[in-house]
């Protein structure tokens, strides 16, 4: 079949229209929005309905025990160590009882081991994340699974999201973190300056059929499941003990749930 | 018309050259941010926003209250205020370019700025706050440059700029109330989350806007041969006076039911503003400096006597401006940030190269604003009005 120049640019043009505009349009007009999808996924990766954690502090006893969960975190992710508090960049840490949960802690007779209780705060991975209703640019976004993503390649900086996020469990890069990797995980991109970083619940060993780092670090003491499963460890561990979550009265439903029993 | 801004006398110039070569130090100093990052300002991970988008806050403000000279003017045939609308509107378009760069400047990856229209994200305010400052700036270049030309012609302005001129009243107090949605739809963060803030920002604009417009209306008289006149001046006092009762008073309701609901968090921000909380107190002073001011202002205002004095308008108008400055430009940022979501405190000030970025993005605002007002007053110099 032979075409003249003339033909040549009509089908051009039309196909031009059909292939990139026409999706375009289609979306524009509130059509079917394209999600990215793996077209290969993991036989062995780990999928649920809404991930969340238990967090039973009382199997964390010695300092170590805490720091493992942390450095199991920080090492993989190459989250820099940058020494000050002003710029520091973490995505799991602790903190005491009364910084935990500041708005119930007008109780001047509370129990003392309580109140100086270390618990492990990371993103609470809300099921209304007040942080993905203000990003401007959906930089940070909520996967299917529960998981709140965060494009470091998408985001411009303004952090609104950390103005928004009632947990502090957002850093962003004030000065530039790769000095201040102790040790580079070549398997996960390290960050510039200017972005906006969090826990993002280790959906990279997700997709290869592993427990999020802190979890598989803690000795039983951090569980990870599916929420919406009944018969998941993490809901039979919130059905038979006293559990509470962070600041539930803001109604971003947070997915980590604290085991706050005493001595067993 | 711009040609008129290129002549002018050894004043005009050595005042250009003056706002150019602290352009120029700014502008070193933001290359340095743009290398090293945010980390050369006093922000932290707990006061994740500082001085910059406190000054983008009120500057808003006083972009918005050009509409308080639209408002008389075009709706309600009020005359006097003829002569002078358009350095409200150039106002607006000044204020409203330093809003845009005081954002740019505060962006942690700024050359991705174009994201947010890349990827438009409806339920984000931030989106919103970007598509009415746009369209504020655009119309008021639009409605100030079309009848500025007409009045430089002799002739009415055409009529299709009438709707654009009706259409900035509701945008105007838009942007302002988007802005105020910024920090009034943010769960946790107690000293933002509360109903009246876009009724408390607009009051504070339609009192600063226009006690700026006063202060650069007796400059104008006293630097060029145009004279704006005695009564717009004085309509202008009352309406600062007006808008300075109705802030101060949604200040009050704060207090009220910070202090007598007890709840701790809405009253620990406070606490920190005015009286520092377990020694840290380094915004004490300037709260009480804002305050004090603005009783002064109000003092001077409320009395017809002391407001047709001139002289004292615009000391009043000075204290008010600098009270709100205060309070609007620094406060209501870092009361929000402190205590932080611990409860703990980690205090914020801006660093020298931080203050030098600010003190620049003002003089970028001052250059356009001399620009367009030594148009404006050229024309008006030239006779050129039309009612």
């Amino acid at each position: 079949m032979s075409i003249n120049r003339r033909q040549f640019l009509k089908l051009a043009g039309v196909s031009t229209v059909l292939g990139i505009g026409g999706p375009a349009v289609l979306n524009g007009m509130g059509g079917k929005i394209l999600e990215a999808t793996q077209t290969h996924p993991d036989p062995k990766s780990l999928a649920a309905k809404r991930w969340g954690f238990v967090v039973d502090v009382s199997k964390l006893n010695t300092p170590e025990d805490y720091q493992k969960c942390i450095d199991a975190c920080h090492d993989i992710h190459n989250v820099p160590d940058i020494g000050n508090t002003k710029d520091e960049v973490k995505w799991i840490w602790k903190d005491n009882y009364e910084r935990t949960f500041p708005t119930s802690t007008e109780d001047e007779y509370m129990n003392k081991e309580m109140k100086e209780r270390n618990f492990l705060l990371f993103c609470n991975h809300c099921a209304q994340p007040a942080c993905v209703r203000v990003c401007p640019t959906k930089a940070t976004f909520k996967r299917k699974d529960g998981v709140v993503m965060q494009d470091m390649h998408r985001c411009i900086g303004c952090r609104f999201c950390m103005a928004a996020c009632p947990f502090g469990a957002r850093s962003f890069n004030y000065r530039d973190p790769r000095p201040f990797i102790k040790k580079e995980n070549k398997q996960f991109p390290t960050r510039m300056i200017g972005v906006v970083e969090k826990c993002t619940m280790c959906y990279e060993r997700l997709a290869v059929g592993q427990m999020p780092a802190c979890a598989e670090a803690s000795n039983g003491a951090i569980v990870f499941g599916d929420l919406e499963d009944p018969n998941s460890e993490v809901r039979k561990i919130i059905e038979s003990k006293y559990t509470i979550r962070r600041k539930p009265e803001l109604g971003t439903q947070p997915s980590i749930y604290y085991v706050i029993g005493g001595k067993e | 018309m711009l040609e008129k801004a290129l002549v002018g006398s050894k004043r005009y110039w050595l005042w250009m050259g003056a706002l150019l070569v602290v352009i120029g130090i700014a502008f070193i100093m933001y290359l340095r941010q743009f290398s090293e990052g945010l980390g050369i300002t006093g922000m932290s991970r707990d006061v994740s926003w500082g001085l910059y988008i406190g000054q983008f806050t009120f500057l808003v403000g006083v972009a918005a209250s050009a509409v308080m000279l639209v408002i008389p003017y075009y709706l309600h045939d009020f005359k006097k205020f003829g002569k002078i609308v358009i350095m409200g509107e150039f106002l607006a378009v000044s204020a409203v370019i330093m809003c845009i760069l005081f954002i740019f400047v505060d962006m942690g990856q700024p050359m991705r700025i174009t994201n947010v229209i890349l990827y438009p994200t409806l339920n984000s305010v931030m989106f919103w706050d970007s598509v009415v400052l746009m369209g504020y700036l655009a119309l008021n270049i639009v409605i100030g440059w079309t009848t500025l030309a007409a009045d430089s012609k002799g002739v009415h302005p055409p009529q299709w700029v009438k709707p654009l001129i009706y259409l900035s009243v509701p945008w105007a107090v838009s942007i302002h109330t988007v802005t105020a949605f910024l920090y009034a739809g943010i769960p946790g963060r107690h000293f933002w989350l509360t109903a009246v803030m876009a009724a408390r920002f607009l009051a504070s604009a339609f009192a600063g806007g226009p006690a700026l417009l006063i202060i650069l209306a007796l400059l104008v008289r006293k630097l060029t041969k145009f004279d704006p006149g005695y009564e717009p001046i004085q309509a202008l006092g009352k309406i600062v006076t007006y808008a300075m009762f109705a802030n101060v008073f949604l200040l009050g309701l704060e207090f009220f039911t910070a202090f007598y609901s007890n709840i701790p968090g809405h009253m620990h921000p406070f606490k920190y503003l005015y009286t520092g909380i377990e020694g840290h107190d380094k915004l004490v002073p300037l709260m009480w400096t804002s305050s004090i001011l603005a009783v002064v202002a109000l003092f001077l205002l409320v009395f017809p006597g002391f407001r047709k004095n001139e002289n004292l308008l615009a000391v009043a108008c000075a204290s008010l401006f600098i009270s709100l400055w205060i309070d609007k430009g620094f406060g209501l940022v870092i009361g929000g940030f402190v205590p932080n979501m611990f409860e703990g405190i980690t205090e914020y000030w801006p660093t020298a190269p931080e203050a030098m970025i600010t003190l620049g993005v003002w003089a970028i605002g001052f250059l356009v604003l001399t620009v367009l007002y030594k148009v404006a007053v050229s024309i008006r110099e030239e006779g050129g009005f039309h009612e």
